[in-house]
């Protein structure tokens, strides 16, 4: 069974539609650590050492988040500036990561349609993720396709319900190594 | 006149009421106020209370009583084991000291030597009531003058048992005790029988206190009633009363006692805030008592044997304590103050002075003079207080560092100076000290300088808003200047001398309040730490998450509502001298506040977090 450490980050939380209930729908899992960024570092001054040690425990790394201008809320680059260090995380000596996977958990306002070479956006939500992929492998992760919830502004309480049920499910089978990673 | 004990009631009330906002607002302090509404309500003056002022002095002692309790409950006995140095040393020869002085004195006079060792050991006490409320008002209790002011009290409120004890050996061999008092149970015993009945009763509230008192607090305290505890804390005092005075002993050196005794009883605290109440109002009609007691009819008969007696005993108790507290190393300006505060005589000589007459050790008519004598010197004791606090003081301040010490030389210099080391200089010290940054730190007070010493931190002793001694702590190439003096005062006065001869250092100031960043905004001082500010947000902060608000949000509202609020104080500032327009525009800014911050809150964003908010596009995709 493999440990999850989800990075989770949204500045207003108390506000969310969506990650509000994602989050009761997976709180208390087992072998899933869930660790609230803002909540723990409203200064944004991030004990590196204390995440390099949460990073070494657990298997799978996940960054779940809003998407907010193609890419993560302010607290997660600031944590990547500050936790991944040269040396620790990449680099000749940096192989503390190796091994381990990494991913995003993302949610966007517009429909998949959307995120399309042809759509609004023309590009796809994987795509807009390279920084986080290019990051992974400089770490010697393995990075695996967002898994992203497509058109919040449109879903309703039941939909987000829906949403909430399957993303669990999805972390159980990825906990539980029934989910094939590319 | 005879009235009902309502109106005399309302009178007492009504003066305490109308009087001491007065002195206070003079600032004269409330000792000096009840004792001049004693005065003014008396029969010297307006006649409102007549003959039972001296009834109502005997009631009203038993705000002494509980004062004493009060005190002693607040020392726990490994406290008074630490302090017996100083109460010990600088008591005992205080109450030695002056009472060979003044019995030798009254022995020069011709007066018989029975009666003049009653005179030493009497006027050689100092008056409790007055000394501790009157520090305390000022916030001068914590100070070395202070600290010994109490130690020396102790010991004479301790020394009352020996001279009660001793006093019946004094009586005359014709001890006809004719005069109609209060019968004690050792009226009618010899001497030594006596003495042994005074060391019982002592014994007896030691032994009760320890195992009778604290089951019955427990008991009491489990019923849950309020009122009960209430009403056992008043029993407690008024029973060691009873029992005191039926031994014919100082009812507040036993309510003294019985404090002690349970200081370290976990109802100390309740115990306390029950009875503290009681005791201002009752202190309050004692010092009312005092005032209203002084006879001027009597004093005018003879103003100036009186004033004389009166003077020279004071001079006498202040001098014998000026050279003991030089003995005892207290710094000279602490020494006046100790000097001054203690120059009076005391409560318990009412007690020790009407049992001499009942025990015809002294004469009907030396003891009305000695009353009226010690009711004035208590009287003055608030006036010198004052004199001290006016005159004496603030040109010491000034001296001190010129006479009795000189500024310390100041070695190094450093881009920072530091101004005042108290807790807020200190913080921001000790902070600039772990990020590298030496500073030249200057402080007043030399207790403190000292103590930081033996610390091995590096303090100067100096006065900040002399130039000179700027100048010699390096401000012509220092870069930035903290100043965190004790008082406004202090803090005006340096921020003065830096703009006006050091006008490139930048300026950071402490503010305790309003008024003062208002005073330091007219002065063009830019950079204003208001003292709380910051730990209070924290709190507010803290308090918001555990109701189960995020912390990210918190954080942001204390930055909001600082921000807000600073700038709200820099439009008021300038528009704080009109009244009307001012409370009008605080009113606003709070309700302007308020708005900001509930819009933060509830349903609209605060435009500075309008980038997380996604209703509008919302809104937007469900048009299409």
């Amino acid at each position: 069974m493999a440990k999850i450490l989800i990075l989770f980050a949204h500045p207003a939380l108390e506000k969310s539609r969506v990650h509000a209930q994602l989050l009761t729908a997976i709180r208390g899992m087992q072998g899933i650590t869930l660790h609230d960024l803002y909540e723990v570092y409203p200064d944004m001054n991030i004990d590196v050492r204390h995440e390099q040690s949460l990073l070494l425990q657990h298997d799978i790394i996940l960054f779940q988040h809003p998407l907010y201008w193609y890419s993560a809320p302010a607290i997660i680059k600031q944590w990547m500036d500050l936790v991944l260090e040269h040396g620790w995380a990449y680099g000749r000596t940096g192989t503390a990561l190796r091994g381990k996977t990494a991913g995003n958990v993302i949610s966007a306002g517009s429909q998949e349609t959307a995120y399309h070479k042809e759509g609004w956006h023309r590009h796809t939500a994987s795509e807009f993720m390279l920084p986080f992929r290019q990051t992974a492998a400089l770490c010697n992760m393995q990075y695996i396709e967002p898994y992203v919830i497509y058109g919040t502004h449109k879903l309703n309480y039941s939909g987000i319900s829906e949403a909430a049920i399957a993303y669990k499910q999805m972390l159980e089978q990825l906990r539980d190594g029934q989910l094939k990673i590319q | 006149m005879e009235h009902s004990y309502f109106f005399i009631a309302m009178i007492y009330l009504a003066a305490a009421v109308i009087f001491i906002p007065i002195a206070r607002k003079l600032g004269l302090g409330s000792v000096l106020g009840y004792l001049l509404a004693g005065v003014v309500i008396g029969p010297s003056l307006m006649g409102f209370i007549g003959q039972e002022g001296q009834d109502i002095m005997h009631f009203a002692e038993f705000g002494v009583v509980m004062m004493l309790f009060l005190i002693g409950i607040e020392l726990e006995p490994a406290l008074l084991w630490n302090m017996r140095a100083p109460i010990l040393g600088l008591g005992g020869l205080q109450v030695l000291i002056t009472t060979a002085l003044i019995t030798g004195l009254a022995l020069l006079i011709g007066q018989p030597l029975n009666a003049s060792l009653a005179l030493g050991m009497t006027l050689s006490l100092s008056s409790t009531a007055i000394v501790l409320q009157s520090l305390k008002e000022k916030g001068q209790l914590g100070s070395s003058a202070g600290q010994s002011a109490f130690s020396v009290l102790l010991f004479q409120d301790i020394a009352v048992i020996p001279m009660l004890a001793i006093f019946p050996l004094l009586a005359g061999a014709d001890t006809g005790n004719s005069a109609p008092h209060e019968h004690t149970l050792r009226d009618n015993l010899p001497a030594w029988a006596q003495t042994l009945v005074v060391l019982g009763a002592v014994t007896v509230i030691i032994v009760a206190g320890i195992y009778l008192v604290r089951p019955l607090l427990r008991v009491i305290a489990k019923a849950r009633v309020r009122e009960l505890f209430t009403a056992f804390a008043l029993l407690l005092v008024v029973s060691i009363s009873v029992l005191m005075s039926l031994v014919g002993l100082s009812p507040a050196l036993g309510a003294f006692l019985g404090g002690v005794v349970l200081a370290n009883s976990e109802y100390r605290h309740e115990l306390e805030s029950d009875i503290e109440p009681f005791k201002g109002l009752l202190l309050g009609l004692f010092f009312m008592a005092v005032g209203a007691s002084i006879d001027f009819k009597l004093v005018l008969s003879m103003p100036w044997v009186i004033l004389g007696l009166v003077v020279a005993l004071m001079a006498i108790k202040a001098i014998t304590l000026l050279i003991l507290g030089k003995t005892f190393r207290i710094s000279i300006e602490q020494n006046l103050l100790f000097a001054m505060a203690l120059s009076q005589v005391g409560e318990f000589a009412f007690v020790l002075l009407s049992f001499t007459q009942q025990n015809n050790i002294l004469p009907t008519n030396t003891v009305s003079i000695m009353t009226a004598v010690v009711a004035l010197s208590m009287a003055f004791t608030p006036l010198l207080l004052l004199l001290h606090e006016r005159l004496i003081q603030p040109r010491f301040n000034k001296k001190e560092s010129a006479n009795t010490r000189e500024a310390d030389e100041i070695h190094g210099k450093h881009p920072v100076i530091i101004a005042g080391f108290g807790r807020f200089g200190n913080i921001v010290g000790r902070f600039l000290r772990v990020n590298g940054i030496q500073a030249t730190i200057l402080d007043l007070d030399s207790d403190r300088v000292d103590a930081l010493h033996n610390l091995g931190v590096k303090v100067y002793y100096g006065d900040a808003s002399r130039q000179d001694l700027l100048a010699a702590a390096g401000a012509a190439d220092a870069k930035v200047i903290i100043i965190a003096m004790d008082t406004v005062e202090q803090t005006l006065e340096v921020v003065k001398i830096v703009r006006k001869h050091f006008p490139h250092l930048q300026m950071l100031v402490k503010a305790e309040n309003i008024p003062d960043t208002y005073e330091l905004m007219d002065l063009g001082v830019l950079h204003i730490y208001r003292e709380t500010l910051d730990t209070s947000l924290r709190m507010g902060a803290d308090a918001l998450q555990m109701l189960g608000v995020r912390a990210y949000h918190a954080q942001r509202s204390v930055n909001t509502f600082r921000k807000q609020d600073e700038k709200a104080l820099k439009g008021l500032s300038a528009i704080r001298n009109d009244k009307k327009l001012y409370i009008n525009t605080v009113k606003e800014r709070i309700e302007e506040l308020e708005k900001l911050m509930s819009s933060d809150r509830v349903s609209r964003w605060n435009p500075s977090t309008q980038g997380w908010d996604e209703q509008s596009m919302i809104d937007e995709a469900n048009q299409d």
